[in-house]
């Protein structure tokens, strides 16, 4: 098999996997970052996802063939502290209930915001519908990804 | 990815160690302070000091405290370390939580399930709190050479006032732990609470926002397998052959193996154990009755309707007479589909058996029934098998069986490696113990002043032996009542799921009675406050409900909502008591476009004290998205005994931009606290169908709302 390059939260590692492996079980099995989790494995519960040079990526659908030189960032490599402004609303508005679903919750809401800053709760619904939460917490992830946008990095 | 490994456990023993001990752990198997920890037991080489089943204190006062039942998401490791807490004087910045393994030697009831863990552990904590808090304080009295009655305890320290004494609970830790255990302690007057009853943020905030390993899926060891696991795809059949020389061969496979039903392909990685699990071929065959279609439900349903089986679960007065002598009968009849539990992390479990034992480890409700299946199935006595739980990715009842953890069990003794089980979402979709499908026929007498003179109510369930609640409101308001159910038997696997059976009976009862009370021209709240008022004073037969507590929901709610006083507002109401709590709920609808606009829910509940006051909105909150999303969308149809829909493509879990407002308040009393994680649910589909009637004179009977109502759909 081949032995594919990856970069992961700014190190480099190296992966031997067949190339249809999708990122997320590479991730998970191969470096042991689970904190990128596996929903439904078909890119519609957002639960793997992560950053491909800074835009949301479903890792779960993701060959680790096509990533080519690509730059990713998962969860664990979101911050060095676990401080990013989505990280500490999250904890301050106390968001999570079973938490599963959190890390890709985050991630999605973390490159959301990258792009719109300032966003309206129309625009937060928009971005973060493609993320479920089993436990149903939304009424609380919105109102974390509304107060992130009011902290600085 | 050892190296991953390796710092972890370094920075877990670093952690330990700042924080003023080891713990005597036996092993840490997460990059995260959430690691299991075996035992509190007293160490005095590294100053820990063991009080009980639940507390233990470090020389440099941190509290460790053992939370014993399964954490999936009702926050039951923030609320039992509050209570504990509380009892203690903890200093709450100096409280550590661990997850406790099983083990029936320390802890009753480790069963998260049933709403059930508040109730059952609520003294027992405050006991435990409290008995620490009593030998502290007597250590320090001793220390000082005065009267322990004149100490006090307060936020980690024992305080001498007279003198200006204070020593905190590190320093004491150790002389009060070789104390005498008293008899008796007492127990803090509620309005003397510091901690119970504020808003506490969920202790695992930071694990969770960083991705730490924590959940039974993120379980890794050295050497350990990964393994899938192919079951008959249709209900009612058996495994006859298979051929897996093709799986194999591929790279990576090291076993493929059949037990019962089952053919499991395993491997070193999840992808490659997945790729190779579809080339299995396999041949099933039919078993017994027959595959099942959902038309073959509906025809069922249509003939137990009908059945003179059926068996009688209440029975008051004359129910002939009543329909006989009516001015007017009202009669309807509800029906819900099958779903499955779709807890995000789906199913898994590791298991390693040895020669002299087996572990099991990964996210049960039940540790004890997985162990004790485990021992019958394998013939291992209990005391070899060790059971550790992890963080669980939702429950909903699906972890309260035991088939996940058995056939990780059973197929680790038959490879003789340690294996994590997976189960993909399409195997957890279509793997069963579903909520069952059920149809319920109501009728109701009225008399000329529409009092309901007579009720009956007929329960037809799949695999439900009993799919009502016979002494549950409005029985033991009506005189003349008749309650039974019938059930069919099917080869498709039902189980609890989150508030079994009044899930869907609340939304078909509580929509039946706003149908009586329009029939009867009274207003749905003041029907059930006439009723509720025929309980307290010409009961008919038993009450098991608090009439006065239902009551109190039902008025607080009215007003919070405004219940008719709101212009271009259509109200709905439902009220339900189930887990020994009270919910009521007004759901408010607005049209827009020529469409019904759910808006906002209000709740009010009655739990009595309550806990976490985050915690506690959180459960009410996700409880009332669950029903209201599975009242709309929900919906499991069989072909030919196999599920039509297998994964978030085809079934509709609810979604950001579906939620509706919601307002969630609770009464405030001092009553012994009820769980939470239920009660919510079942009021919300019936509070939103009869909102949706007010606003379009159309009454959905069946869910989910979508399948019947298309100005519903987006």
């Amino acid at each position: 098999m081949p032995v594919f390059t990856l970069h992961v939260n700014g190190k480099e590692f190296k992966a031997d996997v067949a190339e249809d492996t999708p990122l997320l079980w590479v991730l998970r099995d191969n470096l042991h970052l689970v904190g990128t989790k596996f929903g439904c494995g078909v890119g519609q519960c957002g639960a793997c996802t992560v950053h491909l040079n800074g835009n949301p990526l479903r890792s779960c659908l993701m060959p680790v063939s096509a990533l080519e030189d690509g730059k990713i960032t998962t969860i664990e490599g979101l911050s060095k502290n676990g401080d990013h402004p989505v990280q500490r609303a999250w904890e301050e508005v106390d968001v999570p209930q079973c938490g599963y679903c959190q890390a890709g919750q985050i991630m999605t809401a973390a490159a959301f915001l990258k792009e719109t800053p300032k966003p309206t709760m129309d625009q937060i619904e928009q971005a973060m519908h493609g993320n479920l939460c089993r436990c149903g917490a939304y009424h609380r992830i919105r109102e974390a990804v509304k107060l992130a946008s009011t902290k600085t990095k | 990815m050892s190296n991953t490994l390796h710092k972890g456990r370094r920075d877990f023993l670093k952690k330990l160690s700042l924080s003023g001990g080891g713990l005597m752990l036996g092993f840490s198997w997460f990059d995260s302070n959430a690691a299991a920890m075996p035992f509190i037991m007293t160490n005095p080489e590294i100053d820990i000091a063991g009080f009980n089943s639940y507390l233990s204190i470090a020389a440099d006062g941190v509290v460790t405290i053992a939370s014993p039942n399964p954490e999936l998401g009702q926050n039951i490791k923030t609320s039992f370390a509050m209570i504990v807490a509380e009892e203690l004087d903890a200093d709450w910045n100096k409280v550590n939580v661990v997850q406790a393994p099983l083990d029936p030697k320390r802890f009753e009831r480790q069963v998260t399930g049933g709403s059930g863990a508040i109730p059952h552990s609520w003294k027992r904590l405050r006991t435990a709190g409290a008995t620490a808090r009593t030998l502290l304080i007597s250590a320090a009295a001793a220390k000082w050479n005065v009267p322990a009655d004149q100490c006090t305890a307060e936020n980690g320290s024992v305080i001498h006032k007279a003198s200006g004494k204070k020593a905190g609970y590190g320093e004491l830790a150790s002389a009060a732990s070789k104390l005498a255990v008293p008899a008796d302690v007492k127990l803090k007057d509620p309005k003397d609470f510091k901690i119970i009853g504020k808003p506490i943020k969920n202790v695992e905030n930071k694990n969770i926002v960083t991705g730490k390993g924590m959940f039974g899926i993120d379980f890794y060891r050295e050497g350990m397998m990964y393994a899938t696991i192919q079951r008959p795809p249709a209900f009612g059949t058996k495994l006859v052959s298979y051929d897996g020389a093709a799986a194999k061969g591929m790279p990576g496979i090291t076993d493929v193996v059949s037990f019962g039903n089952n053919v499991a392909v395993v491997g070193r990685s999840t992808w490659e154990v997945l790729k190779a699990k579809k080339t299995l071929k396999i041949k099933y065959e039919k078993e017994g009755e027959g595959l099942e279609s959902s038309s073959d439900h509906d025809r069922f349903f249509s003939t137990l309707m009908n059945s003179s089986d059926a068996k009688p679960r209440r029975k008051e007065g004359d129910v002939d007479a009543a329909f006989r002598d009516a001015a007017k009968i009202v009669k309807a009849e509800y029906e819900c589909p099958f779903v499955p539990h779709n807890t995000l992390e789906p199913m898994n479990f590791f298991a390693h058996v040895r020669e002299d034992g087996i572990e099991l480890v990964g996210p049960t409700q039940t540790p004890g029934s997985a162990r004790k299946a485990v021992s019958d199935l394998l013939k291992v006595p209990e005391e070899k098998i060790t059971v550790d739980i992890t963080r669980l990715g939702g429950g909903f009842g699906r972890r309260l069986k035991t088939d996940f953890a058995v056939e990780a069990a059973e197929l680790s003794s038959l490879i003789k490696k340690p294996v994590q089980v997976i189960w993909t979402r399409e195997d957890d979709m279509g793997g069963g113990s579903y909520r069952p499908a059920a149809r319920y026929r109501f009728e109701a007498a009225l008399d000329t002043a529409g009092n309901i003179t007579g009720y009956k109510c007929r329960g037809v369930g799949m695999n439900m032996e009993n799919s009502l609640r016979q002494d549950n409101f409005p029985a033991g308001a009506i005189d003349n009542i008749l309650l039974d159910t019938v059930e069919h038997k099917s080869p498709i696997t039902v189980g609890a799921w989150r508030a079994p059976t009044t899930n869907f009976l609340a939304f078909a009862e509580q929509s039946f009675l706003d149908e009586v009370a329009i029939a009867a021209k009274k207003d749905p709240v003041q029907l059930r406050l006439e009723l509720l008022q025929k309980a307290k004073t010409k009961p008919a037969g038993p009450v098991r409900y608090d009439i006065a507590r239902m009551e109190g929901v039902i008025k607080e709610v009215a007003e919070k909502a405004g219940w008719g006083k709101k212009k271009g507002v259509s109200q709905g109401f439902s009220v339900y008591f189930s887990h020994a709590s009270y919910v009521a709920q007004v759901c408010d609808v607005v049209m827009k476009n020529g469409k019904p606009e759910v808006q906002k829910i209000y709740a009010v509940s009655d739990c009595g004290m309550v806990i976490n006051e985050t915690g506690a909105s959180q459960q009410v909150m996700g409880a009332i998205v669950d029903g209201y999303g599975t009242a709309m969308y929900g919906k499991l149809s069989f072909k030919d005994g196999e599920p039509e829909q297998k994964n978030f493509d085809r079934y509709q879990l609810i979604r950001m931009k579906e939620i509706p407002e919601i307002e969630a308040s609770f009464v405030k009393n001092t009553i012994d606290p009820t769980g939470l994680g239920e009660p919510a649910l079942p009021p919300t589909g019936g509070a939103v169908a009869n909102a949706i009637f007010k606003a379009t004179g159309k009454r959905i009977r069946k869910q989910p709302f979508i399948d019947e109502a298309s100005f519903l759909k987006s």
